[in-house]
């Protein structure tokens, strides 16, 4: 479902490709099984390689002994952290504005000095089948000193927890992420804390003090994993002049390059990688973890080599999001106007520096309009998995923090939810705690959409037999992202364009980009024939992620159609002697303005390039501003069954301001997706330790995602207030939608049974101790 | 996590004869393991939990394969019979519903083309979501060896978490139900947190018989999933509702009971309060629904 | 103990033949040894569905099959739900809802989904979800899953 907005001063466009439901380009080998993901590359001779990975949380390496598996027939290699190159402090952008410590980096990617997680990779080997490599690990010996470990966020800030570091970098601003080690000469006390900081805006002090009613929660969450269904795998091939090529499947083919040839100590020209069709990434495959080790296998062997991971190193080898602790304090007065807001956040990073506690304190208050605010970060090294982008990364936990307490807030004051929203609702104008103010942002309309829809209109029934049902409603906001992009469209003689881009397709991407193209000359979407570059065939792309692609690849795919445009004016103009200026593309033909007014269709224009001078090539390579926030306002309806204390959500309808919407299925799809992910984190999903750092839970069965049984139809209703900084009005679509499900899942369930729920995952064990709680029985 | 993962290669026989296979049973001893489905070995194999080297594919064995109904001598199902073909089957759906309840829940579809109650069985998880139905329903195991043939009550065959009650050489054949009395009603049921796919955290598998007026229970086993060592019988349970009129009270005392020979853990999958709390409210829900099925509604 | 063991099936209406050890499941052989890389491997454990084939008229998990179990038996992968000029109305259903985003888990759901229409007609929402409960996706959330499967049903009865 759609609903257009009248837009002032952005003329409405009448677009002929745009908005529509073409088929995408790649789906037909995806319905086939002939798409090639990352562990779908055979190569002969090729080895099979295995990762050894550390059996305790926190320990030194004292020696590895690889003798016995190299002498396993069949083995041909063996690698540890002495075959990285050496690092130093050096940063390479990610391109989601995060950075990256190449020496943490490379760490995590091989132990050196100490391992910091169960999981934490420790050697590799290749052999000549996977069981054979799997062998091979066994007989590696490790000697290890085992060290205490500190597993919980609060307890791992505590002067005397076991330090990961021991001269760990201690900032008091959130622009050094990636962390780093203290220069020689600082005595600083060593600390788990790697920063901490604090944004403000006006006197919150004064303010809250000015309140008429102020609510301040705790809130826990715990570790979630992207649960991408494709595992990780890479396949890396040598030649003899030293060049390499890596297949692989990710979320940016030049940051893959980039990171592997920092670690192997290499110029980046000496990889070429190649993408692979990715089986999901969600923020999760945007950094190295198997792509290095492929290399410097294959290289030792002297052979290609593929390495994968299994489940179970999916999750205890590569990034789920942070565990958290965080406190959010609002302060309202009797009429409903927000008018101060604190929030605390301590994020887990795991084993380095890098949670996403800043764009979590960036989010969590910035779907209101507040003059002051004090947000304060916290990110904490801890002996588990380091932590990778997911989904919004930070926006999740803080928002379901912030969310329940609009909740609460809104009964206090016996004021409708939605209208505190939109009595606060941030608008044009409005700052952010960190600084920036809103351009053209459209979560009042989203909020006005919403209030008209039957979903909040229509009453719901409270009792369905023994089981109770509740509403809720919440709120998220995401920034959306940029970065450079590139684009090459080639004109064909049959009147159709290929175009090479270079921005991995999660989610239909790629079928996007060629609308794009498809509208500026146009044509039909299926006559632009659209592919992802590998890294020397296509201009440096930033990673897909950040909500980017459809903003920063889409632009350039316009801009390469524009390029085409250009040179077809041109050509005309030429064959026909005139002055380009009389000549003008409209809609897919060629015009001469005045005189004898001959014209050319694309396809006739196309069909002669070749005898007129030559074929037209279109290019592009961008990085464009002009980013547009994401508002999302979602509605969730659940039926608890108290006595087993299960949450089943029944009904869900998903608002949000996409600006315009490229490809609607597409768009609907990333909201469904999203929203599917957050259920999964506010009923099921979480990360389970034991005592000494293991997970306990590292498989489907126990990791518990969504099923199709568990999930009722999801309606996605895309509303649009172009974004006046991009050609066709673009926002970010993909991650916004993660960020309410879990707030308006607690609301809802707040609402059906009464109790406020305030960690996460809202399972039936914790519904249940809370009902108990409640009525005070206490008792099972 | 260093050689945790090690698959060894192993040997696999896939006999025809019933005979064939007690042999190997027979002379690969405690190093054999019979594979039907493979839902449960296989990935334990793959988390090197036996030290195997040969594996006896059961599913060629005609014995094994048998599902045989007569009113007089009741249900016999073989060891190798996966669900699919219980919760098809017309007879079974009539006579034996509760069988039905169970089958229908162990995994997604795909897993219910190729698992077996006999594997259930024998795999003797303590929350494996056959046996509270097979106990509930007064099964017997009919176990084969070179030594010959014997039974042993589905309450006794499992005798510790993972562990059965075979004996080296030995294998299960079938699995025999009484014929159902008339007035009499079963049901199986467990609690998930999602909706498919989930090992229970508690499950409960109830058999009563009524009088002829159908307001008095005569004879009631309740059995318990998930809440210790091995699924167990609740004996206590059970006779506290023998004589008993149908009624809340009733049922709600027999559940209180019940939670008494219950010991659950707290593990990912669950909580002792949690797991506790749903002993009472599955075995209240399945008495009801069990007497709604005597009652023939 | 690692010699290798001569299987002879049916994939896809074709007669096949390969060795394999007794320890290689189903899903390793196809991909590993037969480079049909359709069938995809999500956790190896029969958790999430991406390795459904459909075996003797039924779907299985390939992981938890050894492929040494399948001689004389009959399967059906991915690689042969279309027919060689035209896509099985669940393929096209599946384009046209745009029931797929990654697409890995796709070819999971579809051997699943034909499976199912191709026993059952007149299913429903419920129906569908209960089925293919053993198919996990995290990029669609399944409402476009279960509207193509119902979509493909339409289609058949035409």
């Amino acid at each position: 479902m759609i609903r257009k907005l009248d837009d002032k001063g952005i003329s409405k466009a009448n677009y002929k490709v745009i908005g529509t439901r073409p088929i995408r380009h790649d789906g037909l080998d995806k319905v086939t099984g002939q798409a090639k993901y990352s562990a779908d590359i055979n190569l002969p001779g090729m080895l099979y390689g295995k990762v050894l990975r550390s059996p305790h949380a926190h320990a030194r390496i004292r020696n590895i002994d690889a003798g016995k598996a190299l002498a396993l027939k069949g083995v041909s290699a063996v690698i540890t952290s002495a075959d990285f190159s050496i690092q130093s402090d050096k940063v390479i952008d990610l391109g989601e504005g995060a950075m990256v410590n190449t020496g943490f980096l490379s760490q995590n990617v091989m132990a050196k000095e100490k391992v910091l997680y169960k999981g934490h990779a420790v050697a590799a080997v290749a052999a000549e089948s996977m069981h054979l490599a799997e062998e091979a690990l066994a007989l590696i010996d490790v000697d290890y000193d085992v060290l205490s470990p500190v597993f919980d966020v609060r307890e791992a800030m505590k002067p005397g927890a076991p330090l990961l570091h021991e001269r760990l970098y201690h900032s008091s601003t959130p622009f050094i992420r990636p962390g780093g080690l203290k220069d020689d000469s600082d005595n600083s006390p060593g600390s788990n804390i790697a920063s901490h900081f604090v944004f403000e805006l006006g006197n919150p002090k004064n303010a809250f003090a000015e309140a008429d009613i102020i609510v301040e929660r705790e809130f826990q969450t715990k570790p979630v994993h992207q649960g991408y269904i494709e595992p990780h795998a890479a396949t890396a091939i040598w030649n003899r002049d030293g060049k390499a090529t890596l297949w692989c499947s990710s979320q940016g083919q030049f940051t893959m390059r980039d990171q592997s040839a920092v670690l192997l100590g290499i110029a980046t020209s000496n990889i070429r990688v190649i993408p692979l069709e990715i089986g999901g990434g969600f923020g999760g495959k945007t950094l190295v973890y198997l792509e290095p080790i492929a290399l410097l296998l294959a290289k030792k062997a002297g052979r290609p080599v593929k390495v994968t991971m299994s489940r179970k190193e999916v999750f205890e080898g590569t990034g789920p999001t942070s565990g958290s602790f965080m406190r959010v304090k609002l302060g309202a007065n009797n009429d409903g106007k927000l008018v101060a807001a604190e929030g605390v956040l301590a994020y887990e990073a795991g084993a380095f520096p890098g949670s996403p506690v800043n764009p979590g304190v960036q989010c969590m208050f910035a779907s209101y309009d507040l003059k002051d605010v004090r947000v304060e970060g916290y990110d904490v090294v801890v002996n588990k998995q380091k932590v990778a982008a997911y989904r919004a990364p930070g926006s999740p936990g803080s928002c379901f923090a912030v969310e329940t307490v609009i909740d609460e807030l809104a009964e206090k004051l016996n004021i409708d939810p939605l209208e505190l929203r939109e009595k606060n609702g941030a608008k044009e104008g409005t700052r952010r705690v960190s600084g920036p103010v809103f351009g053209k942002i459209g979560y009042l309309e989203t909020i006005k959409i919403a209030k008209s829809h039957p979903h909040y209109i229509e009453p719901i029934k409270r009792n369905a037999g023994s089981k109770v049902r509740g509403r809720g409603i919440a709120s998220g906001f995401w920034f959306n992202g940029s970065g450079p992009a590139c684009a090459i469209a080639n004109v064909h003689s049959d009147g159709t364009v290929s175009l090479i881009e270079g921005s991995p397709d999660i989610g239909g991407s790629r079928a996007m980009a060629a609308m794009c193209v498809a509208e500026v000359l146009g044509l039909a979407a299926e006559d632009v024939h659209p592919s992802v570059g590998d890294t020397d065939s296509i201009g440096y792309t930033s990673n897909t992620g950040g909500s980017s692609v459809a903003f920063k690849t889409g632009w350039a795919s316009y801009e390469a159609a524009q390029d085409i445009k250009r040179q077809l004016i041109e050509r005309a103009a030429r064959i026909w002697d005139v002055d380009p200026g009389q000549v003008e593309m409209d809609n897919g033909t060629l015009n001469e303005k005045s005189g004898t007014r001959r014209q050319f269709t694309f396809k006739n224009l196309a069909a002669v390039l070749l005898s007129t001078g030559g074929p037209i090539v279109g290019k592009a390579a961008v990085d464009p501003a002009g980013v547009g926030g994401a508002f999302a306002l979602h509605i969730a309806d659940v039926e608890v069954d108290p006595e087993t204390g299960k949450v089943d959500v029944i009904r869900y309808t998903a608002f949000q301001d996409v600006g315009t919407a490229v490809h609607p299925s597409y768009v609907e799809g990333q909201i469904q997706g999203g929203v599917a992910q957050g259920i999964g984190w506010a009923l099921n999903e979480e990360y389970v330790f034991s005592e000494d750092g293991t997970m306990l839970n590292s498989s489907f069965l126990d990791y518990r995602m969504p099923t199709s049984l568990d999930l009722p139809m999801i309606e996605a209703v895309i509303v649009e207030v172009p974004n006046p900084g991009h050609p066709f009005g673009v926002r970010g679509v993909g991650e916004v939608p993660i960020v309410p499900p879990m707030a308006a899942i607690a609301n809802a369930v707040y609402d059906a049974i009464g109790v406020r729920i305030r960690r996460l995952p809202i399972n039936p064990p914790t519904v249940l101790e809370a009902i108990w709680a409640k009525d005070g029985s206490g008792r099972g | 996590m260093q050689g945790d993962l090690i698959l060894k290669n192993f040997q696999y026989s896939a006999p025809l004869t019933l005979d064939q296979a007690l042999q190997y049973m027979d002379s690969f001893g405690s190093k054999a393991k019979a594979l039907a489905g493979g839902t449960d070995i296989l990935v334990q194999l793959r988390g090197n939990r036996f030290d195997m080297e040969m594996l006896v594919d059961v599913k060629s064995i005609p014995e094994l394969n048998e599902l045989s109904y007569t009113d007089s001598a009741g249900l016999s199902v073989g060891a190798a019979v996966p669900c699919v073909r219980i919760y098809e089957d017309s007879l079974i759906q009539q006579n034996y519903p509760c069988l039905v309840d169970a089958a229908y829940l162990i995994g997604g579809i795909q897993i219910q083309g190729r698992a077996t109650i006999g594997g259930n069985l024998c795999n003797a998880s303590p929350s494996g979501d056959t046996i509270p139905a097979l106990i509930a329903l007064g099964a017997e195991a009919i176990v084969c060896s070179k030594r010959g043939y014997r039974s042993i009550p589905a309450e006794d065959f499992c005798v510790g978490p993972g562990q059965n009650g075979l004996e080296n050489g030995e294998l299960l054949v079938s699995i025999k139900f009484p014929p159902p009395k008339l007035y009499s009603g079963a049901h199986f049921l467990r609690f998930i947190p999602r909706n498919e796919m989930d090992i229970a955290v508690a499950n409960v598998g109830v058999a009563l018989t009524l009088d002829s007026n159908k307001q008095t229970i005569e004879s009631a086993r309740i059995a318990l999933g998930a809440v210790g060592p091995t699924p167990l019988l609740a004996t206590t349970a059970s006779d506290f509702l023998v004589g008993k009129e149908i009624s809340d009270d009733n049922l709600y005392g027999a559940a209180e009971i019940a939670k008494q020979i219950a010991s659950p853990i707290t593990d990912m999958r669950g909580t002792i309060n949690q797991r506790m709390h749903l002993v009472g409210v599955l075995t209240k829900r399945a008495l009801q629904k069990a007497i709604e099925r005597a009652k023939g509604v | 103990m690692n010699e290798k063991i001569h299987v002879k099936t049916k994939i896809n209406d074709d007669y096949v033949e390969f060795l394999c050890e007794a320890r290689q499941s189903l899903l390793e052989v196809l991909r590993d040894v037969l480079d049909m890389t359709g069938t995809k491997e999500g956790c190896n454990d029969g958790n999430c569905g991406a390795c459904t084939v459909i075996l003797d008229g039924r779907i299985v998990d390939s992981c938890l099959v050894l492929a040494v179990e399948v001689s004389g038996k009959e399967i059906i992968t991915i690689e042969g739900v279309a027919n060689v000029d035209k896509l099985h109305p669940i393929q096209q259903a599946f384009l046209e809802q745009a029931a797929l985003q990654c697409g890995i888990c796709t070819p999971g759901f579809i051997v699943a989904s034909k499976a199912l229409l191709d026993r059952e007609s007149n299913v429903d929402e419920g129906r569908i979800r209960h089925w293919l409960a053993g198919n996990l996706c995290r990029c669609t959330g399944y409402d476009k899953i279960v509207r193509a499967v119902m979509a493909a049903q339409e289609n058949t009865k035409i």
